[in-house]
C-alpha cells in the first residue's frame, strides 16, 4: 500500500475516516478536527515531507450530506509523492481551521474557496473576496446559484 | 483637395472639416484595452508582419486623455467595467470605439454571472470585429472602416445612442 | 510609525517627515498586462507594503465547464494560458483520460510532446519579449514576434486557428499531422527561433542597463519560494531543481535528453536567463521527438471515447448512432476523482477533475500556476522601487487567463 497514507492512518486513526488509492492517486478521508495538526504532521513527517501545497479546493455535493468537502492537494519535493486530503463540512457549519500557518502560500486558496464557496477558514488572517467583487452577492460555485445570474452593474470603486 | 467622396448624397463637408478629417483619419491614436486572448492578436497586429502602422494608427497611448480610439479587446466582466467606462468617460470628443472578438461584442461563449454579455451595455460601439480571437487582418479591416467613417462624416456611434 | 507633516516653526530645520503614500496602480495600466491591480504603500518611491488585487479577467470557467459536455471544456481550456494553448489543452486530455483509463498511441504521445515544447517556447517569447518592453528595450518584442508568427503559421496548418486552437480530443488529436509539417516544422527550429534567441541574447545578457535592472532584483531563497508555493521557472532561478517532466515524466518525456537549468538567486536576471535556457532545451526537445515520431494511428481504437470515422458515419446506422451521442452527450467518463498535472511554460498546471458518471464533469479545478507567484510577488519587491515592481512582474509572467480563469 501506500507509505504516506499507512504513516497517516498510523498516527491518525481517530481522525482517518477512509482513504484510497483510485486512478493511482493517494487519498484520505479525514475529519476537520486536527486538520491544522495533521497537517503539519505530513509536512515535517521523514516519511512524508509534504513542503508543497499545490491546491486548495472546495466542492459543493449539493444533495449529500455533509455538503461541502474542502481538497488539499500535497506535494512532496523530496520523496516526489502527492497526496489528496478531503474534509466534509457540513452545510450550516461551513468552518474549517486555516492552514496559514503550516504553508504560507496556502492563503490566497482558501480566500478563493470562501468566495466561490462560501466555506469560513477560521484564523485567516484576510478572509475577503478575491476573484469577485465587494457588492457581488452569493457564492457562484455553489450548486444552487443559477449560472447565467445577472449582477447589477456597480459604479467605478475607489 | 481631392479625396474619394464616396459617401451618402446630400453631404456637403467643408473643406475645412474634410481636411480635419483627412488628419484625423490618418493618425488616429489608439488606445488599447486589452485583457484578454485577443490582446495577443492586438500585439501582432501592431508587429511586424500585420503592421497596423501603415494605416497611421502606430501610436498607441495609453492614456485615455491623449486616445482618440478606444480598442476593447477581450472579456469585460462585471468587476473590470466600470474602469472600462471611466477611461471611455475620461476620454475627449470625437472619439471612436472598436469592440474586438466574440467576447467583447456578445460576452462570447461565457453566459455567466460574471461576464458582461457586450460592452455595448455600457458604450456606444463603432465597429464590431468577430472572432474568438479575429485575425489581426480583422483589426486593421475595423481601422480601414473607422478612417471610412471619418471620411464621408457618418454619424459616429456615440451619436445614434446616448448612452451616458 | 511616520508622523504626519509637520510644518517647520521659525529657526527649526523642516522635517520632511510625511505618511505614506498611497498608490493605485490601477487595473488598466499598460505595465500590469491589464487586469492586474497593486494597491501600494510607498515612501517616495520605495514599496513598503504591497496589496494585489485580481479578478478582472474571472470569466467563470469552472462554472461554465459544469454546464458542458467533456469534449466541449476543450476551447475553454484554451483561454486559460492564452500564449500557450496547446498545454492547456494537452493538460486536460490527460487528466480525463487517466480519469477514463485510456492509454493514447505513441504517434499521440509524440504529437503532444512536440506542440508542448512549441508552446513552451512561444510563451517565453511573450514572457521575455512584454519584460523587456516593460524596461523600455522595445527591439527584443520585435525580434520574437516574428517568430512567433512562424509558429503562428505551423499551429494554423495544424489545426486551423493561430491562437485558440482545441487541438486535443480525449483519447488523441482532432487530426494527424499535415503532410510535410515536420519539415517546415524543423525549418523554423533550425532558422528563425534560434536566431531570434541568439539576437535577443546579444541584445541583452552582457547589456549593461539591463543587468543593473535586473540583477538583484526580487530575489527569492529557495526556502521562501517552496513555502510559498512556486513552480516553474521562477522556483528554479531561485536554485530549486523541481521540473514535473523530470521529477514524474509523464508522455514519453523519460525518452528525451535534455536539461533543466537552475539558478542561483532567484532574482530577475536569472528568471531571464532561466527561460532563455529553457528555450534552447525545447528546441533540442523537438529535435529528438521529431526524430523519434512514429508512425501509425493518432486517436486510440475505442468507440466509447473517440468519434467514429466520417465515411462510417455515412454509411452505417451504428456509426451515425455513436457519433451523435458522443455530440449531444458527451462521452462517459467513469465515476471518481483525478488530479493530473503538467509542466507548463510557467509552472505545475494541474487539473482536479471530479466526474459523476455522466457526460460533462461535476467540477474541475484548475490549479494555475500563477497564482501562487503573483501571491508572492509582494515578498519579492518589499522594499524595493515602484520600477523595480514593474521588472519583476514582468519577470514572474503573469497571464490573467490563468490567474483569474
Amino acid at each position: 500500500m501506500s507509505v504516506v497514507l499507512d504513516r497517516l492512518r498510523e498516527r491518525f486513526p481517530a481522525e482517518v475516516v477512509s482513504t484510497h488509492s483510485d486512478f493511482g492517486d493517494d487519498t484520505a478521508l479525514v475529519r476537520r478536527e486536527r486538520i491544522v495538526e495533521l497537517l503539519t504532521f505530513l509536512r515535517d513527517d521523514p516519511e512524508t515531507l509534504f513542503d508543497f501545497a499545490m491546491d486548495l479546493t472546495g466542492v459543493d455535493y449539493l444533495g449529500e450530506e455533509p455538503r461541502f468537502e474542502v481538497v488539499y492537494h500535497l506535494y512532496s519535493l523530496e520523496k516526489k509523492h502527492r497526496v489528496r486530503i478531503k474534509v466534509r463540512l457540513h452545510e450550516d457549519d461551513p468552518v474549517i481551521d486555516s492552514a496559514v500557518s503550516v504553508w504560507p502560500g496556502i492563503d490566497w486558496y482558501e480566500r478563493e474557496a470562501w468566495d466561490m464557496y462560501g466555506i469560513v477558514f477560521r484564523g485567516h488572517p484576510n478572509l475577503k473576496r478575491i476573484l469577485l467583487y465587494e457588492g457581488f452577492e452569493g457564492h457562484p460555485l455553489r450548486k444552487d446559484y443559477p449560472k447565467a445570474k445577472r449582477q447589477p452593474t456597480i459604479g467605478p470603486q475607489e | 483637395m481631392n479625396h474619394g467622396k464616396d459617401g451618402a448624397p446630400g453631404y456637403a463637408l467643408t473643406t475645412l472639416e474634410s481636411l480635419v478629417n483627412w488628419g484625423r483619419k490618418y493618425s488616429l491614436y489608439p488606445f488599447t484595452f486589452a485583457t484578454a486572448c485577443c490582446g495577443i492578436e492586438v500585439m501582432g497586429a501592431f508587429g511586424t508582419h500585420y503592421d497596423l502602422s501603415r494605416f497611421g494608427a502606430e501610436v498607441v497611448r495609453f492614456s485615455p486623455r491623449q486616445a482618440d480610439v478606444l480598442l476593447v479587446a477581450g472579456t469585460i466582466n462585471y468587476k473590470m467595467a466600470p474602469v472600462l467606462k471611466r477611461i471611455y468617460d475620461q476620454m475627449l470628443e470625437p472619439k471612436w470605439v472598436i469592440s474586438m472578438g466574440a467576447c467583447a461584442c456578445s460576452g462570447g461563449f461565457y453566459n455567466n454571472y460574471t461576464v458582461l454579455q457586450g460592452i455595448d451595455k455600457i458604450l456606444p460601439v463603432d465597429v464590431y470585429i468577430p472572432g474568438c480571437p479575429p485575425n489581426p487582418e480583422g483589426i486593421i479591416d475595423a481601422v480601414v472602416r473607422i478612417q471610412k467613417i471619418l471620411e464621408t462624416g457618418a454619424p459616429r456611434a456615440a451619436d445614434r445612442w446616448p448612452i451616458k | 510609525m511616520a508622523e504626519p507633516f509637520h510644518i517647520a516653526r521659525a529657526g527649526e530645520a523642516p522635517d520632511l517627515q510625511a505618511e505614506p503614500m498611497l498608490l493605485n496602480i490601477g487595473p488598466s495600466h499598460p505595465a500590469t498586462h491589464a487586469t492586474l491591480r497593486f494597491h501600494a504603500k510607498l515612501d517616495g518611491e520605495t514599496i513598503l507594503d504591497l496589496e494585489p488585487e485580481f479578478g478582472y479577467l474571472h470569466r467563470g470557467f469552472e462554472k461554465e465547464s459544469e454546464a458542458s459536455t467533456w469534449t466541449q471544456v476543450i476551447p475553454y481550456t484554451d483561454r486559460l494560458n492564452y500564449v500557450s494553448p496547446l498545454m492547456n489543452n494537452v493538460g486536460y486530455a490527460m487528466a480525463v483520460e487517466k480519469l477514463c483509463g485510456i492509454e493514447i498511441t505513441e504517434r499521440c504521445k509524440y504529437i503532444r510532446v512536440i506542440i508542448s515544447e512549441l508552446s513552451r517556447i512561444i510563451d517565453h517569447m511573450v514572457c521575455i519579449g512584454t519584460n523587456m518592453v516593460d524596461l523600455g528595450a522595445l527591439t527584443n518584442f520585435w525580434y520574437f514576434w516574428k517568430p512567433r508568427e512562424e509558429v503562428y503559421k505551423l499551429i494554423e496548418e495544424l489545426c486551423g486557428q493561430r491562437l485558440t486552437t482545441a487541438y486535443t480530443r480525449i483519447g488523441g488529436v482532432m487530426a494527424d499531422l499535415p503532410e510535410g509539417w515536420t519539415d517546415r516544422l524543423l525549418a523554423v527550429c533550425r532558422g528563425v527561433i534560434p536566431d531570434s534567441i541568439a539576437d535577443v541574447n546579444a541584445l541583452l545578457t552582457k547589456n549593461r542597463i539591463f543587468i543593473e535592472r535586473t540583477m538583484g532584483i526580487g530575489p527569492v531563497t529557495a526556502k521562501d519560494a517552496i513555502a510559498l508555493g512556486f513552480t516553474g521557472p521562477c522556483l528554479r532561478a531561485a536554485g530549486v531543481p523541481f521540473d514535473l517532466r523530470k521529477d514524474q515524466p509523464y508522455l514519453v518525456y523519460d525518452r528525451f535528453d535534455f536539461d533543466v537549468p537552475v539558478g542561483e538567486a532567484g532574482d530577475t536576471c536569472d528568471r531571464y536567463m532561466v527561460r532563455m535556457e529553457e528555450m534552447r532545451q525545447s528546441l533540442r526537445i523537438i529535435e529528438q521527438a521529431v526524430a523519434q515520431l512514429p508512425g501509425g494511428p493518432v486517436n486510440i481504437d475505442d468507440p466509447r471515447f473517440v468519434l467514429p470515422p466520417k465515411a462510417a458515419v455515412y454509411e452505417n446506422i451504428e456509426a451515425l448512432m455513436n457519433h451523435f451521442k458522443h455530440i449531444m452527450e458527451g462521452i462517459k467518463v467513469p465515476a471518481g476523482e483525478v488530479y493530473s498535472a503538467t509542466e507548463a511554460a510557467n509552472g505545475e498546471l494541474g487539473f482536479y477533475i471530479v466526474s459523476k458518471g455522466g457526460g460533462g464533469p461535476y467540477k474541475i479545478k484548475v490549479r494555475p500556476p500563477c497564482f501562487p507567484l503573483f501571491q508572492g510577488i509582494p515578498h519579492l519587491v518589499k522594499g524595493q522601487m515602484i520600477a523595480d515592481l514593474i521588472a519583476v512582474l514582468g519577470s514572474v509572467n503573469i497571464i490573467a487567463g490563468e490567474l483569474d480563469r
